[in-house]
């Protein structure tokens, strides 16, 4: 070759521009794939709200209904049950509910509409395992022997009290969830719905 | 080294002998026979430890072959059948009594991810010890890594696919771990998950990287690990660099053909292996409960956790020093730190051939500082592996936390005790022990 060593500069440039034009036309192709990976319309819409009968629910018992794939515990409270969460005022992280971690009308010293019935996402804010029950009182259930009852999550050791609230020093961030929920008659309730929606 | 493709073959005129002319003329065929094996120089002095990386490639070969025949009766669905059970999990269940073999395949399959981990970790320590990763061979240490990490994620998505219930939690729980990421947490476990929870979206992305997309950048790994390694040729447990001393021919003097000598005695080491794989397989094949976990011979039920859930044993060192971090830094919750303690303690192998400055390669040469601190390196390991294992307890968390430290310390301090040690005088030539 007789120009050998020299650079045509035009043609570089043009080497150069055309292959930045590719790569923009290569990195919008990656769009689709990406956008793919995004919950899809029809994941988007499987929020239906949920009802649930809860006249068969004697006080102390706890009912899980699905909602949204997740279990959602609705927990007919005892006067002895209710009568714990003042004690623990200061065992919690979070008393009054400041963080907002339930709808206005639950944010309140039993976390609920009616004060005997909890409704709460039974999803630990932590890494999202389920707690278990620990309703016994003491060491009874392997709760140490101060326990007033609740609920501990298998996986990293949270525990939370009847109101879903979250105990100090546990690797949970905030309270139980408690979702958008609505009484439709004394003992049915519409669970993913608040009044505006009803 | 490879030979160059001007080593053609010249038939003798038979119609093989055509043949592979023919073919010599279109292909590497015998030069890459001959670069990679049968003029392929390794040191003669190969020990125990040397058996890993061909043990290694053949659990690859069983997980692909196995995984192969699998596919052909799993179905990844979420969805529940007229029984109520999850289609997934029933399709392994269908695999495992109306599938002729199906029982045999799939424990091979099961069994070959516990043994592929327990394999590359020898494998691993066989590097740390005589120095393998050290210069010249930093990129093939690398690429090692780069297996290491893809066969994690290999092995996380597969382990989701019989939809049990340690599948199902186990997933919930390593996915929510991406949402302790400031600002792009949340959405980055959205975009993993495909859904708002672990679900049928979840499930079939999982199966497509366990049955496509990783498999394809393991095989490329590999593929880089052994070309990178053939550049440089072997280390050996003297750490002495054969290629120093060459014959008239250019040959290393303790260098042997890999083949066949080399290839024999892997041979020994695979019976020997498949002997002890099989024993797994017939008679324990849920391995006490570390190979299956119990909960998931439960299907995946979203409403309720199993009482305890672990990791696969594989990854409980990693999960234990994930637990280890209780402490908030920086306005950043304790669990994102986690997160990063637990990405580092993988990610910090890659640093090994950087951190070393000890003056000598093998361990044969190195004194009491190196011995002490690879000994309470590996013990630390194991403390964590095992406490991993284990529901959360204050004791667990302290004695997590002081493994951490060393685990780390390890590595971080290397720069220092590497150079601190005593050091014996290395050969010039390999030695045979």
């Amino acid at each position: 070759m007789s120009n050998q060593g020299k650079v045509d500069c035009g043609r570089r440039r043009l080497v150069v521009a055309t292959a930045a034009v590719g790569g923009v036309g290569a990195v919008a192709a990656l769009v689709p794939f990406v956008s793919s990976l995004l919950p899809s319309e029809r994941a988007k819409a499987a929020g239906a709200p949920v009802e649930v009968d809860i006249s068969k629910l004697e006080p102390g018992q706890m009912m899980t209904v699905e909602w949204r794939g997740k279990p959602v515990w609705i927990i007919n409270r005892t006067k002895d049950m209710l009568d714990t969460l003042p004690k623990l005022a200061n065992a919690v992280a979070d008393p009054k509910s400041e963080k907002n971690q339930q709808p206005d009308y639950a944010k309140n010293d039993t976390r609920s509409i009616k004060p005997e019935i909890m409704v709460v996402v039974g999803i630990c804010t932590h890494l999202g395992c389920s707690p278990s029950q620990k309703f016994k009182k003491g060491a009874d259930e392997g709760m140490p022997g101060d326990w007033l009852g609740g609920f501990l999550c298998p996986c990293h050791g949270s525990t939370f009290d009847f109101a879903g609230r979250v105990y100090k020093a546990k690797p949970a961030p905030t309270n139980l969830e408690v979702p958008p929920h609505v009484y439709l008659a004394d003992t049915r309730i519409m669970i993913g719905e608040d009044k505006k929606g009803a | 080294m490879a030979a160059g493709n001007f080593e053609k073959y010249k038939s003798d005129g038979s119609p093989a002998g055509n043949a592979l002319e023919w073919l010599d003329a279109r292909f590497p065929a015998t030069s890459m026979w001959k670069g990679h094996l049968s003029e392929y120089y390794a040191p003669k002095n190969f020990n125990f430890w040397y058996f890993f990386g061909s043990l290694a490639l053949l659990v690859l070969v069983i997980q692909i072959v196995t995984g192969i025949f699998l596919v052909m009766h799993y179905k990844p669905d979420a969805a529940l059948n007229a029984s109520g059970v999850p289609i997934a999990f029933a399709s392994v269940e269908y695999i495992m009594r109306d599938v002729p073999g199906g029982w045999l395949i799939r424990y091979m399959h099961s069994t070959g991810a516990s043994a592929f981990f327990i394999v590359v970790y020898l494998h691993m320590f066989r590097g740390l010890i005589y120095g393998s990763y050290r210069k010249p061979r930093e990129l093939t240490w690398l690429f090692g890594v780069g297996i290491f990490l893809v066969l994690m994620g290999e092995a996380f998505f597969g382990y989701l696919l019989p939809w049990g219930q340690m599948s199902y939690w186990g997933a919930q729980v390593i996915v929510n771990l991406f949402g302790a990421i400031p600002v792009i947490g949340n959405d980055l476990s959205i975009i993993i998950r495909g859904d708002f929870v672990v679900g049928d979206a979840t499930l079939n992305r999982f199966f497509s990287f366990h049955v496509i997309a990783f498999p394809l950048v393991l095989i490329g790994l590999v593929a880089a690990h052994v070309l990178a390694l053939h550049e440089t040729g072997s280390n050996n447990p003297d750490g002495v660099e054969i290629k120093a001393n060459k014959d008239e021919n250019g040959i290393p003097r303790d260098g042997i053909p890999f083949h066949p000598y080399y290839t024999v005695k892997d041979i020994v080491g695979v019976v020997v292996f498949l002997m002890v794989f099989s024993a797994v397989m017939f008679w324990a094949p849920e391995g006490g409960g570390y190979f299956l976990e119990t909960p998931n011979f439960y299907p995946a039920d979203p409403l309720k956790t199993p009482p305890h859930i672990a990791p696969v044993w594989y990854f409980t060192p990693y999960y234990s020093i994930l637990r280890a971090m209780v402490w908030n830094f920086f306005g950043l919750d304790a669990k994102f730190w986690g997160v990063v303690a637990m990405g580092a303690s993988v990610v910090i192998f890659a640093a090994l051939p950087w951190l070393d400055r000890s003056p000598v390669k093998s361990i044969r040469y190195r004194g009491p500082i190196t011995k002490a601190m690879i000994t309470i390196f590996v013990i630390c390991f194991f403390i964590l592996g095992y406490l991993g294992t284990l529901s959360p307890s204050p004791m667990g968390e302290l004695v997590s936390q002081i493994c951490t430290v060393f685990y780390f310390g390890f590595f971080l301090g290397m720069p220092w005790w590497s150079r601190m040690d005593k050091f014996k005088p290395v050969p010039d030539r390999v030695t045979m022990k």
